[in-house]
């Protein structure tokens, strides 16, 4: 037992690790606003492009949805912060992660927009247009109000994964939370700061874990 | 400056195709073993959950609260580097497969769950009332509809675990990302990045379509 906590929960290693995680952390902080705002706005556009009755407009949109998917955001962080120097353009980490973060969350979220949009009944839209609103009018005003409720679970635990997937900017070494607990480790030979980090991750995210479930039960419960 | 030649250059293509083929087949039996593994271990806790013990049911909720809430590369930094501390020394691909199999399955287990409790109550009772047990309504009523409903999850969750197996790149395993890796920093060129993208793209592009198809033939209008 005394292995254990000395391993895992060391105090006195945890409180001189706590500034650099604290730093870490704000850092995860911004980084999780810049790249859900982005992820949301380049979802939203990407997921109304997906729904478009035009072939010629929607198949690229799925074709751009399928690649990203596809593709682990991993390999893609990798890729645009250790490939492009080679032609000449050379990216700091934080701006490698949004762009990385860009495709694949944006591809992710246009997913999640485009089956709110399919899952409100056709009538809304020829109901809405017959009371004279225009087409965007129709689609911002009565369509996307109804479909963003409808998939708010969806949205909610695709926030939760992109938080948790900041952690892989720490490959590209960003100072994030991940990379600042990591360094601890490697300096102090113990692993209390990642465990340190992990609580860290808990406490922001054990609650929004929970409300996902509620959500579930919910629904399930209602349809 | 060609772009052609930073990121698609033949010869390096050629002298790095076999141990990209061998990193493959590694991502591939990872993938499998995780998906088999995560959905019999999610779906018996669900079904460990319907006995409505609370001495039971509350292990594996924390389990999948934690599991599910906790980033997969964070848990497998602690076990991969604080497990030898106390004299357990686990193998790289083990801690890769061991935490991908966890995360996924308490995924499923709240996708099972969430179905087991929306079932109506008639399913139970008319089971019970045709002379089955517990277990018996549970394994061939029950489990059936769950699984059947819940299919495009399932797949979509296999899927996202399955490209997880890229974090196997930051404790070693050889898979497709950490011998891409080597292989730029051994060569000097981008190519080799290219070909890992490339290589997930022939693997999981096809699994997207498929999961497309299988949202749609599943899909519940309500």
């Amino acid at each position: 037992m005394d292995t254990i906590i000395n391993a895992f929960f060391n105090i006195d290693i945890m409180r001189q690790a706590a500034p650099l995680l604290l730093k870490g952390a704000w850092v995860t902080l911004q980084l999780c606003a810049v790249v859900i705002i982005l992820g949301i706005s380049g979802g939203l556009a990407l997921g109304l492009l997906a729904s478009s009755k035009n072939a010629a407009v929607r198949l690229p949109a799925f074709v751009f949805i399928d690649v990203f998917r596809a593709i682990p955001p991993l390999i893609l962080l990798i890729l645009i912060y250790a490939g492009l120097p080679f032609i000449g353009i050379r990216v700091p980490p934080f701006v490698a992660v949004c762009i990385a973060f860009l495709l694949n969350n944006s591809a992710y979220f246009a997913e999640i927009f485009r089956s709110g949009i399919k899952s409100v009944a056709r009538g809304q839209t020829e109901a809405a247009r017959a009371t004279g609103l225009s087409p965007a009018q129709t689609q911002a005003y009565v369509i996307l109000p109804q479909a963003v409720r409808n998939v708010l679970p969806d949205l909610l635990s695709n926030v939760v994964e992109i938080v948790k997937l900041t952690s892989i900017a720490s490959v590209v070494s960003l100072t994030e939370l991940l990379y600042s607990a990591n360094m601890a480790r490697a300096v102090t030979y113990n692993s209390s700061p990642l465990v340190m980090a992990a609580l860290m991750y808990l406490v922001v995210l054990w609650p929004l874990v929970r409300v996902i479930s509620r959500f579930q039960r919910g629904l399930s419960i209602s349809s | 400056m060609d772009f052609g030649n930073v990121f698609l250059n033949p010869e390096i293509i050629a002298t790095y195709m076999p141990q990209m083929v061998r990193a493959v087949w590694v991502t591939i039996w990872i993938s499998v073993l995780v998906v088999i593994s995560g959905l019999a271990l999610g779906a018996f806790l669900a079904g460990l959950r319907a006995y409505q013990k609370r001495w039971l049911a509350w292990p594996i909720v924390l389990f999948a609260d934690l599991m599910r809430a906790l980033p997969p590369l964070v848990l497998m930094l602690i076990l991969f580097f604080g497990l030898p501390s106390l004299g357990v020394i686990l193998s790289d691909w083990f801690v890769l497969y061991l935490v991908l199999t966890l995360v996924l399955a308490a995924f499923v287990e709240e996708i099972f769950w969430a179905t087991l409790t929306s079932l109506p109550r008639g399913q139970w009772e008319a089971g019970a009332a045709t002379g089955l047990s517990f277990n018996q309504v549970l394994v061939n009523v029950i489990f059936p509809q769950a699984v059947r409903t819940n299919i495009p999850q399932l797949v979509n969750r296999s899927l996202t675990i399955s490209k997880m197996t890229a974090y196997g790149s930051v404790i070693g395993v050889k898979e497709i990302v950490s011998v891409a890796g080597s292989a730029q920093a051994f060569s000097g060129s981008a190519t080799p990045l290219t070909m890992a993208a490339i290589a997930y793209l022939i693997i999981f592009f096809p699994a997207m379509l498929l999961s497309r198809y299988v949202e749609n033939r599943f899909h519940y209008d309500h």
